[in-house]
């Protein structure tokens, strides 16, 4: 039995051109359907593109550290004692728990989370002021807008200059005025401006109301020798930075006389979970796109068996004309199947060339990602060939019906219908 | 080439069940021009669906071509009916969107012959006929004769060995009905087997012999004046 007998398929095209109607109105259901399926999984597509490009520059397996006041009276200490980091806790961190790829320390100016005055030209702004290193970078890159970011002979080198953020730029500086290279004065110590960043439209920590410079620099400025603020973690890709975060938190509640069960003590936050929360959502969002695709392509397959099943009835005496000249039953159950699975394919391509349409259209007004997650909203060739592969397999059985309904009658009755 | 012996068949009606064929003894040589006579109920078309191997009878022998018909699933009846029958309807039965070239092409596609054959085969029959000009016209273009000429092509293109014709001219007039006759007549000169069922008293008259049926057991089975006159 040859599947691509050219006159099996005459005989098929002809059945269906012979009411042409009848027969695009049968493939509109799975044409709507393969729609549905294709716009679903490439808008889906698109948010997850959307997503990834917002954390992209950002380390996703990273958490963050820092010290706040005890919660617990811990060996005769009492509560409320402010937990400080210094440069030997990142030593001991390094050397403990070798899960960990990077820790970038940071120093901050003032109180935690407050804001020290920056001065130029009698203006004045409440920034917040930092001693980085340039493996912040790591962490959060920023979108540099003038000049750049710190670097490793700034560190080696002391040197006294610093990067600020947009605000700190509108606040001192007139507008349209030259920044680079410029001064600013933080309690009493010059800086000479060499960057102006501004906050990215993904994932932001600092905001753009901010001033860093070295870490060196700051050690020297302002004289916090061996102390340390916070620090930035990265952990290896292959661990989970949430077991990581609970060694780190007790090896350094160990160290720093810090009850085991105090919970106020050590501050942190573990970025990977809100990663894995957005992977999640998107997958979920997935997996619920192709679901609701699947039935909507069911229903539209069980739309055109249900059609063929009213044309087979309609064409009994045909299908008996057919048997007494000497059609077999596989013949023409084998026709009624072909038709099936040509109606389902040939709405399905125009569905996949309608919908990919749909998708690039999206993609020219929307896909920049510019106001919300959303880039490239497309489908995977991958995508393309299963939900292709399904809707043949379903068409093949879904015209299985009808074929058996077609022989099911016997060609002397099938001849005496009128 | 058809022989029947002892041949009976009867349909389920409810609980009773209808004996339509009561045990019918038939014998039809090849190159024959017969025509079954009754009327209706007598059980012709009953005997013609089972000669046509459209039907199954229940008891008794038949053989076809000399071939005992048993054990009959739908594909074999299938591939016996392509090879060995031609079949010609009252109602013409052809197919309605397909041209007169395609219809009468048809038997042939279903028996595997390739499609430029078929083709070429095909017009023969229609030149046949008189119809090659009417080759790509469909079926409601033509005329009622016009049809059942491309019927007898279609019936006549697998070259079978017998054709058998339901009330062919039952849905024409008379004029038409003679042409139809005629040309029944001489596929039959040219040797074939003809097997015409009908009521009509004319028609049978045609034939070169005529068996009446009436309720379901044969009556007479005599030759024409016609054949004598020969």
């Amino acid at each position: 039995m040859k599947l691509f007998d050219r006159d099996l398929w005459r005989e098929v095209f002809s059945t269906l051109t012979k009411n042409i109607t009848r027969t695009i109105l049968t493939t509109l259901g799975v044409l709507f359907a393969v729609i549905i399926l294709i716009m679903l999984l490439g808008t889906t597509n698109g948010m997850k593109n959307g997503f990834d490009k917002l954390f992209k520059g950002t380390a996703t397996n990273s958490i963050f550290v820092w010290g706040q006041s005890t919660g617990k009276p811990y060996k005769g200490f009492e509560r409320g004692r402010r937990v400080k980091y210094t440069f030997d806790d990142i030593i001991l961190l390094k050397e403990n728990i070798k899960e960990i790829e990077e820790i970038s320390p940071r120093i901050q100016l003032g109180e935690h989370r407050g804001s020290v005055t920056v001065n130029r030209n009698g203006q004045s702004s409440g920034s917040s002021v930092y001693g980085d290193f340039p493996s912040l970078d790591d962490f959060a890159k920023k979108n540099l807008i003038e000049g750049r970011f710190l670097n490793q002979d700034d560190i080696e080198n002391s040197r006294k200059i610093c990067v600020i953020g947009d605000d700190v730029y509108k606040l001192l500086y007139k507008k349209e005025e030259n920044v680079i290279g410029t001064y600013i004065e933080i309690n009493g110590v010059y800086f000479q401006v060499v960057g102006v960043y501004r906050k990215n439209k993904n994932i932001s920590f600092d905001g753009q109301n901010t001033v860093h410079i070295p870490f060196t620099t700051y050690q020297k400025a302002f004289n916090s020798g061996n102390r340390i603020g916070w620090m930035a973690i990265t952990v290896k890709s292959k661990y989970d930075a949430g077991i990581v975060l609970t060694k780190i938190k007790k090896l350094l509640k160990l160290k720093h006389d810090i009850h085991p069960k105090d919970a106020r003590a050590i501050g942190s936050f573990n970025l990977s979970q809100i990663f894995s929360g957005i992977n999640a959502f998107t997958m979920v969002l997935q997996g619920f796109s192709f679901f609701i695709g699947i039935f909507t392509l069911l229903a539209g397959v069980i739309a055109i068996s249900n059609i063929l099943l009213i044309t087979v009835k309609e064409r009994t005496k045909e299908i008996g004309i057919r048997r007494a000249l000497g059609a077999t039953p596989k013949m023409i159950k084998r026709q009624i199947i072909l038709e099936a699975i040509v109606l389902t394919v040939f709405s399905g391509l125009i569905g996949f060339v309608i919908s990919v349409a749909g998708l690039s259209y999206l993609d020219a007004k929307y896909g920049s990602g510019e106001d919300f997650p959303f880039i490239n909203p497309s489908v995977s060739f991958t995508q393309l060939i299963v939900s292709f592969l399904l809707m043949l397999f379903l068409s093949l059985l879904v015209g299985l019906i009808p074929a058996r309904k077609a022989v099911k009658m016997k060609p002397i009755e099938a001849l005496r219908e009128e | 080439m058809i022989k029947i012996e002892n041949l009976h068949k009867s349909y389920p009606m409810g609980k009773e069940s209808l004996h339509v064929l009561k045990g019918l003894n038939l014998h039809i040589k090849e190159g024959e021009f017969v025509s079954i006579m009754g009327s209706s109920g007598s059980g012709k078309s009953t005997l013609l669906n089972i000669v046509g191997l459209l039907d199954i009878h229940d008891e008794g022998n038949y053989y076809l071509n000399g071939q005992l018909i048993e054990d009959l699933d739908e594909k074999k009846a299938a591939v016996l009916r392509n090879k060995f029958l031609g079949f010609v309807f009252q109602s013409f039965n052809l197919i309605s969107y397909k041209t007169a070239l395609e219809n009468v092409a048809l038997p042939l596609y279903y028996k595997g012959v390739g499609r430029k054959e078929r083709q070429k085969i095909a017009l023969e029959y229609l030149e046949k006929v008189g119809l090659k000009k009417w080759a790509s016209h469909l079926p409601n273009e033509l005329s009622g004769g016009q049809k059942q000429r491309v019927a007898i092509a279609r019936a006549l293109v697998t070259q079978p060995k017998v054709v058998l014709a339901d009330e062919p001219t039952g849905a024409l007039d008379s004029t038409t009905s003679n042409s139809v006759m005629e040309m029944l007549k001489e596929i039959n000169r040219e040797g074939m087997t003809v097997f015409v069922i009908t009521h009509e008293e004319e028609i049978a008259e045609e034939t070169d012999r005529i068996v009446r049926l009436k309720d379901g057991v044969i009556i007479s089975d005599e030759l024409t004046n016609k054949k004598v006159s020969v």
